[in-house]
């Protein structure tokens, strides 16, 4: 089942179009392959992540709405966001403000300010993995596997803020995440900090603080002899793969565990090239942990110009990808 | 109880200023927040031991606590409580109290919020590559080597822009970030 007219209003959210341009390039292919309509809201802003509601709330729940009221404009009261922190802010907000009169009657005066308006509880905000495993379930997923994942040791990740505090699965143990992976054909260990947190923004700001919690997260997935941790939210994603060196370094620890997003298992389960799901632009390589499912590297396309008689007729240069 | 501006207590500024607060009055002091949080040892006070102080008025202990700032906003503790108090958005609460009152210890933290929102203010979206290279050169002069490092990885692996994207519509976005400023200085938090 999918939504009413088979349309969702879609917010990518900042990190995907640049440190986290991989889970877009595999979600839209995946999305491709499962038919379902994705329209990316028209000149979203930024969700403000977890900073502006530390300054200046009214400011902070203001900005998220802008990105709610030009969703409402769309034919479709399903909104999807891919990145954990976007779908909590956008839910969050449309949440606070059918709760408290008050806050809805005063974003909407900042929202009057740009021309706008919107009425909380018009929205259904869904974070992209639900949305999955909800709409178009595991069996039509099964369906369209023709590459299992078979012999691949998956620790599954899920984060805070899919699963907390709007419970879409257990907020402690999650697993329908765990379901996921294995209609794919993975070997899902068991991963008791699934839903622990991967410290957010404490890279930035406390080393001490995020480096252990990062820590704690890798030690845990490679106790379990995992070979490719799965995450479904690009900060999560960042953490345990950018800083997974620093960790290393800091502990004397020697984790080597590539981190991948849902939507790049679900691609190469359904026997889609890696280049093609962003595959490649991990800090931490995949490359062994993709051999373990027979997916031999790609030829790196090697720019050899041919050699061409130099009295040959002009011809268009080939058109480069 | 010592008394605030409009004769509301500091508990009770803070329960009207988060959506769903008024339940920390049913806190039971039973300590599973602060047993569910991943940078509780980074913390001057557990939730728990804060909230009995906000119900104390101790208004200036409370805003200068450490706590709120370490707040990894996880939700654990939101989700174990068994009194449904929003401990995570009262988080949020006293962060705010922390600066309208210049009572905040943890600068950082202040300066990293403010230089993400500075990018999104002007551009609508964030700029990973401005923010780092701002609050970095700010606050870790010294490890600009290493961050330095890690972000040239990421614009190799084409993970990190040169450029800020902008949105179309800033003066739109600018009018209603105005606008909600305003009604925000017209109340006290």
């Amino acid at each position: 089942m999918t939504a009413p007219n088979g349309q969702y209003a879609y917010y990518p959210g900042c990190s995907l179009k640049a440190s986290a341009s991989a889970y877009e390039r595999s979600a839209m292919a995946v999305l491709e392959r499962l038919e379902l309509r994705f329209v990316e809201i028209d000149d979203w802003n930024c969700c403000g992540a977890t900073e502006y509601f530390s300054l200046n709330r009214l400011p902070a729940y203001s900005l998220v709405a802008r990105n709610l009221a030009l969703a409402a404009a769309q034919p479709t009261h399903e909104l999807v966001a891919p990145c954990s922190a976007c779908y909590l802010n956008l839910r969050k907000t449309d949440d606070h403000m059918r709760q408290e009169p008050k806050l809805k009657e005063q974003v909407n005066r900042a929202l009057a300010a740009g021309g706008l308006h919107y009425e909380p509880g018009t929205l259904r905000v869904r974070h992209l993995l639900d949305v999955i495993i909800d709409d178009v379930g595991y069996e039509a997923i099964a369906a369209k596997v023709t590459r299992p994942l078979a012999g691949l040791r998956v620790a599954p990740y899920y984060g805070c803020l899919v699963v907390r505090p709007f419970e879409s699965d257990d907020p402690e143990y999650p697993t329908h995440m765990d379901r996921l992976l294995e209609v794919l054909g993975a070997t899902v260990v068991d991963f008791p900090m699934k839903a622990h947190c991967c410290g957010g923004h404490m890279t930035q700001i406390s080393e001490d603080t995020a480096f252990e919690l990062i820590r704690r997260i890798l030690h845990n997935a490679a106790a379990y002899q995992a070979d490719v941790i799965v995450t479904v939210c690009p900060m999560c994603q960042l953490n345990l793969d950018a800083y997974q060196g620093n960790v290393n370094r800091r502990f004397g620890t020697a984790f080597n565990l590539p981190v991948l997003y849902f939507t790049q298992m679900m691609g190469l389960a359904f026997g889609l090239q890696p280049e093609a799901l962003g595959i490649g632009s991990e800090l931490v390589p995949a490359q062994a942990a993709l051999n373990k499912i027979g997916q031999v590297p790609a030829e790196t396309p090697r720019h050899t110009p041919k050699r061409r008689d130099k009295d040959a007729l002009p011809m268009p240069s080939r058109q480069r990808r | 109880m010592p008394e605030g501006p409009n004769g509301r207590t500091f508990y009770q500024r803070v329960v009207q200023a988060t959506p769903g607060g008024k339940s920390l009055a049913q806190c039971l002091q039973c300590g599973s927040c602060g047993g569910s949080c991943p940078s509780g040892p980074d913390m001057d006070h557990s939730p728990r031991q804060l909230f009995a102080m906000i119900m104390a008025g101790m208004e200036d202990e409370v805003l200068s606590s450490n706590t709120p700032w370490h707040c990894v906003s996880c939700y654990y503790c939101t989700v174990r409580c068994p009194q449904q108090i929003p401990i995570t958005d009262l988080m949020y609460t006293l962060k705010q109290m922390a600066i309208a009152r210049g009572k905040y210890r943890e600068s950082g933290h202040v300066d990293f919020s403010n230089s993400f929102i500075g990018m999104v203010e002007r551009f609508g979206r964030s700029f990973e590559l401005g923010l780092a290279t701002r609050y970095h050169l700010t606050h870790n002069p010294l490890k600009m080597v290493s961050k330095g490092t890690l972000g040239l990885q990421m614009m190799v692996k084409g993970r990190l822009s040169p450029l800020p994207e902008s949105i179309r519509n800033m003066p739109q976005l600018t009018a209603i970030l105005t606008e909600a400023k305003r009604i925000a200085a017209q109340q006290e938090v």
